[in-house]
């Protein structure tokens, strides 16, 4: 079982990925804590963690630009911080606009395009979005070398492939090409298909109001002079991506829906030849190690060492319950290995305290970078 | 009645089990996914739906809303010939501003959820549904979701979509009729984003949030003294009954902590709150909806 240290040793940047409500922002501000704490200069992206969380990490709110965890918090929690910890939340609307002013040839042609109204909806609206400027800004701060590690939590699209395919997406928005050509009323296609397109823009004039395409139009005309940039640099993001110094890993929960989403999810980055570094499952029920010592007869035992029958009936039922949930998450996580033939299956406990803070990170990097046998060992202590 | 909230509460659990509670007390009833991941079919054991209605139990009825497809009627509904409807789809211009314009697959689906509600349904064969469940995108995606029927009307200023725009908002934001309610979990960051999603929902999109569920708290099985009793077996015991009392702890620590989330999420939302109970279940089926539809009061 290759651990979380071996998956990462060498990488520059950490994508976690997966689908909403599995605990990504923790598992990805745990990741970077625990790199810092070995003596990097790490970077967290993230995109809506919790404002405690901002609050825990010492930091009034996180902005645009990356600021740095005091390392005397997570000293405080009995780590020793060799490294640097840096965190940011991505703001997708300002960094679109930062990338616009940089493609922008002039301040004019800047504003025109800060100023349409479709600009407006797709900066801040348009589904995948925020997944490129996730990427965007990841790609800047890497290019600016700043940093060790980066470490992205993605977005939590509605569906965890979204953001794979979203600087695709934009850029033939952006490119608009079936488009403009169709647009500019002098243009030799106009002429050759003329009436046929003016057909079609004019049932979709009804449909949607006139002022739209109007817009739209505008639109790719503030935008025609960035669009080689915004291409050029939307190839680059890709092959950063796929470089060997990137390491995706999947987070998941142990219930089957998560699991079978990981296993889909996993399926799609090996398709897209981007590098899969290994799985992390949150929030297990693992079993309890002591079962060796199994008795027949557990309430009566345990009646007799808690002197009340009750009592000891109720702890046994719940302990039955606490079993089934551990037997379920250890035949999805053995689905789920097999499924992605991979070696570096991690898994985290569902912890007793809600994780939220500091405290709550150092906890979760005692499992995460812990290797296979000694996870073991740590959760056997626990239910 | 929308149901809402973050990602993993459980919203089509919940979604499933308001239907099963509506359909119980006979109102013919229908849950629209709109992730096309078809969850509440898979929860009847039932192949994927797609874009149809189709009955899961008596006066159950489940859709997936393809926006895609719900785009395909609404055009059809407006240009009234399959046959120019068709060509407009094989175009790639429209498909194209189809694809590029802001919201319009927000607003197509939220078109179809109205054109379920009708008493007078616009599709050919439509039967009138009394209830009309809609599993929503997750939080993030669900404001903004919600709000695209206002975003377009601003947008497009003339023509018919603008008036369906307003129409649509008018449907969404009357609270006679529709109605949201919010699933959260008890923990931290959950209880916050309902907090902040019962504000969003109310301020800026002018939805009623009728109630908010709080789903999967664990029972209350052990009190103190008693649990200070298992934390006196974790220490002195070994074996099967250390692990027993071990878990014992757990559940009383995780119970207790959920209770905080609980009394802070209720000081923290103007709704009421429900709580819905931890299934200790693999996997939550039809069966375990079943259950949490019996607490539905």
């Amino acid at each position: 079982m290759a651990s979380l240290n071996e998956v990462l040793d060498g990488k520059s940047i950490c994508i976690c990925a997966g689908s909403g409500g599995v605990g990504k922002t923790t598992t990805s501000a745990a990741i970077a804590t625990g790199m810092a704490a070995q003596g990097l200069k790490v970077c967290v992206l993230t995109i809506d963690p919790a404002k405690r969380l901002a609050d825990s990490l010492g930091l009034e709110e996180l902005g645009n630009e990356a600021r740095r965890v005091d390392p005397a918090l997570i000293e405080e929690q009995g780590v020793e911080m060799k490294g640097e910890l840096w965190a940011m939340m991505l703001d997708a609307k300002a960094t679109f606009d930062e990338l616009i002013a940089r493609q922008a040839p002039d301040e004019e042609s800047r504003d025109r395009v800060l100023n349409n109204r479709i600009y407006q909806q797709i900066s801040s609206a348009l589904a995948g979005s925020q997944e490129y400027m996730a990427m965007e800004k990841l790609f800047e701060l890497h290019t600016e070398g700043e940093f060790d590690l980066l470490v992205l939590d993605t977005p939590p699209t509605r569906n965890a492939l979204d953001f794979l395919d979203a600087p695709k997406r934009l850029t033939q928005f952006i490119e608009g090409k079936s488009l403009r050509v169709f647009m500019k009323p002098t243009g030799l296609a106009a002429k050759v298909t003329g009436r046929g397109v003016s057909v079609m823009l004019s049932v979709f004039k009804k449909i949607v109001g006139f002022d739209l395409i109007a817009d739209l139009a505008e639109f790719f005309n503030a935008f025609s002079g960035m669009v080689d940039g915004f291409q050029a640099r939307a190839k680059r993001v890709n092959k950063l991506l796929a470089d060997p110094e990137t390491c995706f890993l999947v987070v998941c929960g142990p219930q089957g829906e998560p699991i079978d989403e990981a296993v889909y999810f996993h399926r799609k980055l090996v398709e897209a030849k981007l590098p899969f570094g290994g799985v992390i499952v949150n929030k297990v029920h693992y079993p309890a190690d002591e079962l060796e010592a199994e008795v027949d007869d557990l309430p009566a035992a345990l009646a007799e060492k808690l002197g009340d029958p009750n009592l000891a009936k109720r702890v046994a039922d719940n302990f039955a319950d606490y079993q089934a949930l551990a037997e379920r998450d250890a035949r999805n996580i053995d689905h789920l290995a097999g499924e992605l033939r991979t070696s570096c299956v991690i898994r985290v406990p569902y912890l007793d305290e809600d994780v939220h803070d500091l405290h709550g990170l150092t906890e979760i990097d005692r499992y995460l970078f812990a290797t296979a046998e000694e996870r073991v060992e740590m959760a056997a202590g626990r239910a | 009645m929308i149901v809402t909230g973050k990602g993993g509460v459980g919203k089509t659990t919940v979604a499933v089990a308001l239907g099963l509670r509506a359909a119980s007390e006979g109102k013919r009833t229908i849950v629209c996914e709109v992730s096309s991941q078809e969850n509440a079919s898979r929860m009847f054991e039932h192949t994927a739906v797609g874009f149809h209605e189709v009955e899961m139990e008596e006066n159950l009825w489940s859709i997936s809303i393809d926006p895609d497809e719900s785009m395909r009627e609404y055009v059809l509904l407006q240009l009234k010939v399959r046959a120019m409807r068709d060509m407009l789809f094989r175009s790639r211009i429209f498909n194209y501003l189809a694809a590029a314009t802001p919201g319009l697959k927000e607003l197509v689906t939220i078109g179809k959820i109205w054109e379920l509600a009708q008493l007078d349904r616009k599709v050919k064969s439509g039967r009138k549904y009394d209830l009309v469940i809609v599993d929503a995108p997750a939080t993030g995606h669900g404001v903004g979701f919600l709000q695209t029927p206002r975003t377009f009307a601003s947008i497009a200023r003339v023509g018919p979509i603008h008036s369906q725009a307003q129409t649509l908002d008018r449907f969404i934001t009357d609270h006679r009729n529709t109605g949201t309610a919010i699933v959260a979990l008890p923990e931290e960051m959950p209880v916050n984003e309902s907090m902040a999603l019962e504000k969003d929902l109310r301020d800026e999109v002018g939805v009623a949030v009728d109630r908010v569920y709080l789903n999967g708290l664990y029972p209350e099985r052990f009190k103190k003294e008693e649990a200070a009793k298992l934390s006196q077996l974790v220490e002195n015991e070994n074996g099967a009954t250390r692990a027993a009392a071990r878990a014992g702890l757990s559940e009383f620590g995780r119970a207790r902590s959920q209770r905080q989330q609980l009394a802070r999420l209720k000081r923290g939302v103007e709704a009421p709150v429900k709580t819905l109970p931890f299934l200790f279940e693999p996997e939550l089926d039809v069966e375990a909806a079943r259950r949490l539809a019996g607490r539905l009061s």
